[in-house]
Parts: structure tokens; C-alpha cells; sequence
């Protein structure tokens, strides 16, 4: 045979190329301040003289000190920043609570259809009837999900959500003359948006305990109604990946003491188009589209938390909203006395429900149901791989579409959740939720959403199931200063809370003259 | 469906380790009655062709500003973002990242926080920002919460020039608070505000350029406020005029919000937008929202991380300083890259460019025939005052294609005072053609 | 000196009718790394079981509360720069606030180190 001494050689090379390659790939990328100066500039702007400048004496003279980057170097940095963080794209986000869906790309490319984006909150009307209309649709696609009668579109995220929501709660309760009540019952699992916002308005929170079960008993809340209380404030399912099995007992003696139900929708995604909310009793509920109805999580955000509505709390919802009138849709901005309120400018995240409401239509009523159905497939498909190694506090009762193990498993093993946790970075995969919900030691709180695939689940609880057999062999060395392949290892948070660094600081001085 | 996994197939074997029949059997828990039968009474699914047919004629229904003479501000403004912006920010690594709870492998998202915070400490004049809040309006109340916790006062004045719709939020989120005094709307500029300061004052809130496009004088507030005990609260709705005039900062802030739509985002009918917030060192501990830090690693790497978190919900609960939980990352993503390219050197030419145009502006209204302008200071927003309701003309120049600014009465309905009051911007986008349609459309609307 | 304890892991050690109140050995160690302290203003009357401050580690928050009733004659400054020295040494560089104690029978309330020692057991 003849040979092929040309070419290039093909062999993979040892271990210590490896190292080199994953230093292009995750790199130590510095500060734009560190790369740019206030000289260099990433846009073309013209030059202009000002002949009779208007600032009344108010112009700038304190300097600016503000980097700039040209164009290439501004994709460079940012590229490589993005490099260094997971992303669903990116990889399996098994977090609790956070319903880390898979973000379509349709919804991206309708929110940026200039017909969408380019359009001001404050132009006439006449001249916005789509954007009014697409508002309306996402407000019958909200209400018909959850059998309510009115639905306040505006709020900018679910904590945001909770505050309308239990302010229009307040506002009744004053209508009816009941002002006085002070207090709001919170179960102790609840997320702690939710007695943040009840305290916030000044209300009194006393805290509902759990059964051994992990759900709250109705005669608990019987036990702590008064007429002193204006509201529960209940998650259900619950954080603990529990559907409330007396949730319509609770909402009947709720009513019967006269105080309202306010539901934290955070868990919606376990029972959307399968079970809707408003037939358990319920008089307010955020959703989060962010979590739900799949806008992108953005790195923290913009989130948006539409609150549906009761009929008796429906007409305290703060404006503006969507009416029909004579001539199309209108906004209803003013209300006889200004009495409704409004807890933001303008009206509310269309960006995010362009994005919700396409996917909506993509889903349809039988697709919505279905992911509902595939999130707690999945979650109870985690729990059968893996409850024989992880421990559960809740063993007897039905999982929904997040599965919560505590670190009783542990026990012994010198490992923590935190350590487990970052072990599994090691192994590729983001952690899941750890130590929420307080009410168990250690938390871990997997929710896998229905976007993973049966193979995916299973790699993960491959993975799962071999750290839980080192942690109990003693085989610390994994766990120990875990993580170790990540961009960085674990951080100092002491350092960072005791001597706060919040901003970069340029370490020589400007130099005296202004060039 | 495309979205979803699993086939029939799996779904089966799954259940089968699961060791039930069928998933309806996992929804045990649902009470009898509650789990429907069938699919809500909603259409089923479908294909993407079909959703961007439906989506595309609804926003065919609605008039883009970018489709003819746009003068429309008044908290939102119009300006050109860099297509680097948006290109970037729909990198999967940046749009479907979660909030970094896990700094080891979120130190992009972190890193960018930090340099976001830093940017906005610079513009405003500030030592420190957070990590950004849902927007400007919300900010001005958790600023107002933020100012009572810190001189242990109640009362708060906001001053007649701040934007209608901020108000209206303090006022909700204050509800029936005898503590705050809202002055009544002042077009022709800085009303009574610094007289109304007492000991019993915990701070006033004045907006500049303010919403009638008036130039406030920070200093003499700032001196006030301080003179009697307040702080002074500094709103800024167009972010863009932060590189020509003079950061609140340097004349005396407290603690400046500003709304930073104008930087990285598009005008999206009101949202998401970006609210900043920045106060001095010694309040941070007061102050809401996400904190990002610089630390190292166990290596002595540089890293950062979310620090001062006893302040928030997710650990104080019901004592934390604000029940937030979401900031606004990408959209604070989107005005730190843009902020990047402009720089410096772009900033303040942008800000030239902006002034630029609202001078032209002002000129060509100044010449016409029942057009009185009532700013003798603006950066690139101002109010005129016509002959008639300014409602009626802004609809008739919407007929003639022309969007003129915004009627006052629409925010401020049932005074007298502003009835024949629009308020106008210019912005970098802003033609010739553009204001000389708009003046000749005022003169023949208004003849 | 007598040196008292209560349930929530505060120590009040009482000399002259002054006490010096700090969290015990165990109370640091299962709070961890410890980065700030809200102490209570000079001059502040606190009855028993008030909340007089706040311990802050990275992830919690802790209330601290007032062992017996009184006023508060004087803070521990140094905390405010060096909140690790309530780590590094909580019964003495580690002190928090000292209080003119104004019932001393609610002392005899509260555990003695022996008692102590049981509790945490």
C-alpha cells in the first residue's frame, strides 16, 4: 500500500494540552475598564456645533471617566464574558422553582418585529389598536387558563405581582369597611417575596406550620383565622413540589372568615390546562410568563407577573387596562378619584408578553396541558431514579413537577447540600435549588421542567446516583473544594459582604489636565 | 410538538419506573372535580408559520415610530441602539443564563453587573449603583422607602415637575400616606418645593430635565434638603442628557433614579425597561436590589459575586429592605454594551447631538403661529402651549401621519392648566424633514 | 463576675451593675463567617427579650435579643471594621454592647455555664 507521509498528524495529544485549549475557551477576561479609554468609541456620531445651547448654566464639568470600546473589541469582550456562564442553551438547569424552560427563538423574533418594539407607551392610541388587542388576547389566553373573571396585565415580575395583587386585597377589604384586619397568614415554606410584600404594606405575618406531610392542614389555618386576618397568602403547588390537597377547604374558610386567598402562581407550570386555579376558590394569583410561559430569563431578567383576578377583587386592579369601546380598544388610564392606583409607568412588559403570547399560540390548549403533564412526568421520573440514595421528607405524598430531597442522606458523610451541589458543577450540570424551602434541612429542590429529554434525565440521575455512593464511601475528594473545572473556584462571599468592592476603582489618578 | 421531548414511547417507559399507569395517575393529589377533562376552551397548537402569521398582523396594527416625523417622549425616548447591542444580547450564554446564584459559572453575567454598577456610578456622580430595578418609576418609591428608613422621617415632597406617572406610583405604594406632599403640576418650572422643607422631612424629589423638559438647579435643592436634615431624592427619565449636564451627583444627590431605557433599549410600549439606582457608600446597607461584588476565588482569582444579601427577601423575609427578587438583567445588559461602544467620547457627542436637534426644534416651533414654547431651559425635551386643546391637535397631526409629542392632559387629566399643553422631544434620530413637517402640520392644524 | 446564658445562645456577663452581652462559641460557629453587626444606640432601653441587634453572616441574618432589661451604656466599635472578631474571640474582643442592668433577678431566669453546656448538647 502506498503511505501518506504528508498531512498534518492526527494523534489527540496528552493531558497537558487540554489545559491550554480550555484557557482559549474559558478565558480570564478583564474589565472593559481595564481594555477601553475614554478616547475610544464604538459608535459614528457627527460632531455638532451648539451655537445657542439651552442648559441654562446647568452643563457638565465633573468628568465623565467613561471607557469605551471600538466595535470589535466591544463583540470581543462580550463574547467571552458570555463564555463563562451556563445557560439553558447551554445545558441541563434542574432548578426548583425557576422552571428553567427551553426560551424559544420565534418568541425573539416577534418581540423585535418593529411593529412591536418600535411603538411608544404614550402614542395615540388610534395608532397602537394591535399592541391593545394583543393585550387583550393574552388576557383571555390568563383567564380562561385559570377560570377568572379579570386579569391586571402591568406588573413587572411576580414579586411585583404579589404587591398588586395583595394591595387590591387591602383595597377591598377597606371597601367593605374592614380595613382594620392587620394580619396575613404565610405558610413558613413560602418563598420570601411573599411576607416581604405582606410586610411591606404593613401588614402582620404570622406564620402557618406544615404537616409532617409538607402540605398545610386546614385546620391549621383555621386555628390562626381571626377577624383580625385580610388575607392567606398560599403556593400552590407548594414549595415543596406539593399540590395542596385542602386547598379548596382552605379558600372556603378563608371566605367564611372574611379575609381573601391570594395564590403564589411560581408553580403554575405543574398544572397549566390541566387544573385551573380560580375552581379552587382562589381571589388573586401572579403567573410568572418568565417561568410559565417561557420568556428568558435574561441573567436575572426582566420578568413580568400578570395577577388574575376574582370577581370581588376585579374591580380594585390598579389601571391602566384594556377596555372595548366605541371606536376599538381603549386604555384606560383615570378612574373616578384616581382611585385605583398604578404601581408602574406606563403599561407593563410588552416585550415579555409578545413573547408569552406567542408561545401560547405555539402551544395551544392541548400543547399547554401536555408540558404540564411531561414537567411532572419528569419530576417523578427523577424521584423513582433516585430515591433509593437521596432522602425524602415528604416520602407519602404525590411529587408535582419538582421534587425536593433534604440532606438527611448525608447524614455522617461530613458532605454538605452546598458541597453536593458543587460537585455536580464538576459533572457539567448547573445545581438545582439548594437550602429553599427552609422548612427542611439542607434543601435540594430539582425541578427538571418538561423540556429535558428522557436521555438527559437520565444522564443527570446517572450522575446523582454515583456523587451520592462517593459522599456515603467516604470519597470526600470530589466534594471537597468542589468546584474545580468551573472558570472559577469557589468565591469568598465573607470578603465580598465585609469589604464591599462595588464598583472599579481606577488605581492612578486622572492626570490633572483635561486633554 | 416541537417543544416538548418525549414520544409516547418514553413517556411509557418512564412511567413504567415510576411505577404508575399513567401521568393522570401523578395528579393524585388534585382534588375530585378540580382536574379537568379536556382542554380549556382554547385554540390547539401550532406551527410556527401559522403563530408568526397571527403575530405579524397584530403588529401590523400599530403605527411604528420609526415610520414617519416622531417628537413622542415624555419618560420614554426614542434613540438608535448599535445592532452589536441587540446581536449580542440574544446569545444564548446571555439570554437564557438565570440569575447568578452559582458565581462559579456565572462570572460573565457577574462581571457584567459589576462594570454595569460602575457605569452607572459615573454617569449619575455617585459612589455606588445596584444591579438594576424593573424601572424608573419603581425605583423613585423604593428611593422614597429607602430615604425613610435612613433619617427615620416620614414626610417626603415630591417636587410638581416629577413625571405623572412616578407620582402616581409613590402614591400607590404609599397609599393614603398623610406624609406625602405632592405638589400640583408645574410647566412653567421650578414651583415652591425648597420652601417646604422642614425638620420633619425626609426627603424631596425633583426630577431634571423634568417632565416638561425644565432644567432643575440640583445644587440649591441639594443645599435645602441637606440644611434642614432631608435628602435629596434626583430623578433622571431621559439618561442620555447625563452627558451634557451636570451629574446630580456632584451638586448633592443623596440617592439619583433614573430610568436607562434610553441606552441599550428599544421602546417596547413601555417595557421591559431598566430602572438604576445610586446612593453613597455609607447608605448601601438601605438600599434595594441586587449588589454585585468583587472577591476572589480559592485560587486568588479575581471573581465576583451577589453580596449583601441579608438586605433582601430571600433571606430577611418580611424585614428585608424591598420584597424585589428580579432585577431587570438583560435590559441592563443591553445599556452596559451600549454604554461600552459609546464611551466617553460617545456619551457626551450623542448628548451634543441630542441638545443639537431640540434647539432646531425649539427654534422652528418659536416661528409658528399660536405655538408659545414655555422652556427657557431643556436638554432635548419641552413643552408649548397651544391655542387649542393639545389632545385634538396631537390626534390630528396622528392623522396626517405626524406623531407630535404627548398632550399633558393625558397625564394629568382635569387641569384647567394643562389642557393646551404638549410636551416634545428630539432625539439623535430626529431629521430636518421631520421638524419642518411637524411645523407645518401645527400651522395648518392650528389656523 | 457572673457570667449567665440564654436559650438563643446570648451571654450577658455581669460585673458592678453593668453586663457585656455577646453570642456564645456555638452561636458563631453555626452561623459561620460573620460580616456585619447592627448594634443598638447608646442610651436605647431595652426590656428582656427586645430585639437589641443583628448578627448578619453571607446567608442569614440573625436577631440578637436582649438577655435582661435596661439601657445600653456602650457599643463595640471595633466590630463596625472587624465583624470577624465575634468569630475569632465572641466572649471577649467579640463583645457587643454592654447594658446597665435595671432588674438583676431576671439573671437568675437565665442558665448558668453548666446549664448552658446541657442546652447545646
Amino acid at each position: 500500500m502506498s503511505m501518506n507521509r504528508e498531512g498534518r498528524p492526527t494523534h489527540t495529544g496528552t493531558g497537558a494540552d487540554i489545559n491550554a485549549t480550555r484557557a482559549a475557551l474559558l478565558p480570564n477576561e478583564p474589565l472593559l475598564f481595564e481594555i477601553g479609554d475614554t478616547h475610544h468609541s464604538g459608535v459614528d456620531l457627527p460632531e455638532v456645533e451648539i451655537s445657542s445651547s439651552r442648559l441654562g448654566g446647568f452643563g457638565r464639568k465633573s468628568a465623565l471617566d467613561l471607557a469605551g470600546l471600538t466595535e470589535p473589541e466591544a463583540m470581543r469582550h462580550y463574547v467571552r464574558l458570555s463564555r463563562l456562564n451556563h445557560s439553558i442553551d447551554g445545558g441541563f438547569y434542574p432548578l426548583g422553582s425557576c422552571t428553567m424552560k427551553h426560551n424559544p427563538r420565534l418568541n425573539e423574533k416577534m418581540a423585535r418585529l418593529p411593529g412591536f418594539a418600535d411603538i411608544h407607551p404614550l402614542q395615540p392610541v388610534s395608532t397602537v389598536q394591535g399592541a391593545l388587542e394583543l393585550m387583550q388576547e393574552l388576557s383571555h389566553w390568563l383567564m380562561t387558563l385559570t377560570n377568572t373573571a379579570a386579569v391586571a396585565l402591568t406588573p413587572k415580575a411576580g414579586a411585583h405581582g404579589e404587591l398588586l395583587g395583595m394591595m387590591a386585597i387591602k383595597a377591598a377589604q377597606e371597601a367593605r369597611g374592614e380595613g382594620h384586619r392587620k394580619v396575613v397568614l404565610v405558610p413558613e415554606s413560602a418563598h420570601g417575596t411573599n411576607p416581604a410584600t405582606a410586610a411591606f404594606l404593613g401588614y402582620t405575618v404570622k406564620a402557618i406550620p406544615a404537616r409532617e406531610d409538607g402540605t398545610v392542614d386546614v385546620s391549621a389555618v383555621k386555628d390562626a383565622l381571626s377577624p383580625d386576618v385580610a388575607a392567606i397568602m398560599l403556593t400552590n403547588p407548594n414549595t415543596c413540589g406539593l399540590f395542596e390537597p385542602q386547598v379548596k377547604e382552605i379558600a372556603a374558610a378563608v371566605h367564611e372568615a372574611g379575609a381573601y386567598f391570594y395564590c403564589d402562581g411560581a408553580n403554575f407550570n405543574a398544572i397549566m390546562g390541566v387544573v385551573r386555579p380560580g375552581d379552587l376558590g382562589i381571589d388573586a394569583m401572579h403567573i410568572n410568563l418568565h417561568k410559565t410561559f417561557s420568556t428568558p430569563h435574561g441573567g436575572g431578567g426582566p420578568g413580568a407577573g400578570p395577577v388574575v383576578l376574582s370577581e370581588a377583587l376585579a374591580p380594585f386592579a390598579p389601571v391602566p387596562f384594556v377596555r372595548k369601546g366605541e371606536a376599538g380598544l381603549e386604555l384606560v388610564e383615570h378612574t373616578e378619584g384616581e382611585a385605583l392606583g398604578r404601581i408602574s409607568a406606563f403599561h407593563g412588559q410588552m416585550g415579555m408578553y409578545v413573547r408569552a403570547l406567542t408561545y401560547m399560540l405555539s402551544h395551544g390548549a392541548d400543547g399547554l396541558a401536555q408540558a404540564a403533564r411531561d414537567a411532572v412526568l419528569n419530576a417523578n421520573y427523577i424521584k423513582a431514579r433516585l430515591k433509593g440514595a437521596f432522602s425524602l421528607p415528604f416520602p407519602d405524598y404525590p411529587t408535582m413537577h419538582e421534587v425536593l430531597f433534604d440532606d438527611a442522606f448525608l447524614a455522617g458523610t461530613g458532605v454538605t447540600t452546598l458541597d453536593f451541589a458543587k460537585a455536580l458543577i464538576d459533572e457539567g450540570f448547573h445545581p438545582m435549588t439548594m437550602y429553599f424551602p427552609l422548612v427542611v434541612h439542607g434543601a435540594m429542590l430539582i425541578e427538571p421542567t418538561e423540556s429535558e429529554s428522557k436521555q438527559t434525565l437520565d444522564q443527570f440521575c446517572d450522575v446523582m446516583l454515583d456523587l451520592a455512593e462517593d459522599a456515603k464511601g467516604g470519597n470526600t475528594a470530589r466534594f471537597t473544594g468542589a468546584p474545580l473545572k468551573a472558570p472559577r473556584r469557589r468565591l469568598d462571599e465573607t470578603r465580598a459582604a465585609r469589604q464591599p468592592v462595588l464598583r472599579w476603582e481606577r488605581k492612578d489618578p486622572l492626570p490633572q489636565a483635561a486633554e | 410538538m416541537r417543544y416538548l421531548p418525549h414520544s409516547e414511547a418514553e413517556r411509557a417507559e418512564m412511567l413504567a419506573v415510576i411505577g404508575v399507569d399513567s401521568i393522570g395517575a401523578l395528579f393524585s393529589a388534585v382534588p375530585d372535580g378540580a382536574l379537568l377533562k379536556g382542554p380549556v376552551d382554547l385554540p390547539s397548537h401550532s406551527p410556527e408559520f401559522l403563530v408568526e402569521a397571527r403575530m405579524r398582523a397584530l403588529a401590523a396594527r400599530n403605527r411604528a415610530a420609526g415610520d414617519g416625523p416622531f417628537f413622542v417622549g415624555a419618560g420614554a425616548y426614542r434613540h438608535h441602539v448599535p445592532a452589536t447591542v441587540d446581536h449580542l444580547i440574544q446569545r444564548s450564554e446571555w439570554l437564557t443564563a438565570y440569575t447568578p446564584y452559582q458565581p462559579e459559572i456565572s462570572q460573565g453575567t457577574l462581571q457584567m453587573l459589576f462594570e454595569f454598577q460602575t457605569q452607572v456610578a459615573k454617569i449619575t456622580g455617585m459612589e455606588v449603583a445596584n444591579a438594576s430595578l424593573y424601572d424608573g418609576s419603581t425605583g423613585t418609591a423604593e428611593a422614597v422607602l429607602m430615604a425613610r428608613r435612613l433619617t427615620r422621617r416620614n414626610k417626603i415632597i415630591l417636587s410638581g415637575g416629577l413625571h405623572p406617572h412616578y407620582r402616581d406610583v409613590v402614591k400607590a405604594y404609599l397609599k393614603d400616606d398623610p406624609d406625602l406632599v405632592c405638589l400640583s403640576a408645574s410647566p412653567e418650572g421650578q414651583g415652591d418645593i425648597l420652601d417646604r422643607i422642614d425638620e420633619a422631612t425626609a426627603a424631596i424629589v425633583v426630577q431634571t430635565p423634568d417632565f416638561y423638559g425644565h432644567l432643575r438647579n440640583v445644587k440649591t435643592a441639594a443645599d435645602a434638603a441637606h440644611a434642614k436634615g432631608a435628602l435629596l431624592i434626583v430623578v433622571v427619565t431621559e439618561v442620555v442628557s447625563l452627558g451634557l449636564i451636570e451629574a446630580p451627583g456632584a451638586l448633592g444627590a443623596d440617592i439619583v433614579v433614573a430610568e436607562g431605557q434610553s441606552i441599550g433599549n428599544a421602546l417596547n410600549f413601555g417595557g421591559p425597561y431598566v430602572g438604576l439606582m445610586a446612593t453613597k457608600k455609607e447608605f448601601i446597607r438601605q438600599m434595594p436590589g441586587r449588589l454585585c461584588g468583587e472577591t476572589v476565588d480559592a485560587k486568588g482569582e479575581r471573581g465576583f459575586v451577589l453580596t449583601l444579601s441579608t438586605r433582601e427577601q430571600h433571606i430577611r423575609r418580611e424585614k428585608a429592605t424591598s420584597n424585589i427578587c428580579t432585577n431587570s438583567g438583560l435590559c441592563a445588559l443591553a445599556f452596559s454594551i451600549h454604554m461600552a461602544l459609546l464611551g466617553e467620547a460617545g456619551f457626551t457627542r450623542l448628548a451634543r447631538l441630542n441638545h443639537a436637534r431640540a434647539c432646531a426644534l425649539a427654534d422652528a416651533l418659536e416661528e409658528v403661529p399660536g405655538v408659545e414654547l414655555l422652556n427657557k431651559t431643556f436638554f432635548n425635551e419641552m413643552t408649548i402651549r397651544l391655542t387649542r386643546p393639545g389632545a385634538e391637535v396631537v390626534e390630528a397631526l396622528a392623522r396626517k401621519g405626524i406623531l407630535a409629542g404627548v398632550p399633558v392632559s393625558r397625564l394629568v387629566p382635569d387641569d384647567p392648566a394643562v389642557t393646551n399643553l404638549v410636551v416634545l422631544a428630539a432625539t439623535e434620530l430626529t431629521t430636518h424633514d421631520d421638524i419642518a413637517a411637524l411645523a407645518a402640520g401645527l400651522k395648518e392644524v392650528l389656523a | 463576675m457572673t457570667t449567665r446564658f440564654t436559650e438563643d445562645h446570648e451571654y450577658i456577663a455581669v460585673e458592678g451593675g453593668t453586663g457585656t452581652v455577646g453570642i456564645t462559641n456555638y452561636a458563631q460557629e453555626q452561623l459561620g463567617d460573620i460580616v456585619f453587626v447592627e448594634l443598638p444606640a447608646v442610651g436605647k432601653v431595652l426590656k428582656k427579650g427586645d430585639e437589641a441587634a443583628v448578627v448578619e453572616s453571607v446567608k442569614a441574618a440573625s436577631e440578637i435579643y436582649a438577655p435582661v432589661s435596661g439601657t445600653v451604656t456602650e457599643v463595640n466599635a471595633a466590630l463596625s471594621g472587624e465583624p470577624g472578631l465575634v468569630n475569632q474571640d465572641p466572649s471577649g474582643a467579640g463583645w457587643m454592647f454592654k447594658i446597665a442592668v435595671s432588674d438583676p433577678g431576671e439573671l437568675d431566669t437565665l442558665m448558668d455555664e453548666a446549664g448552658y453546656e446541657a442546652h447545646i448538647k
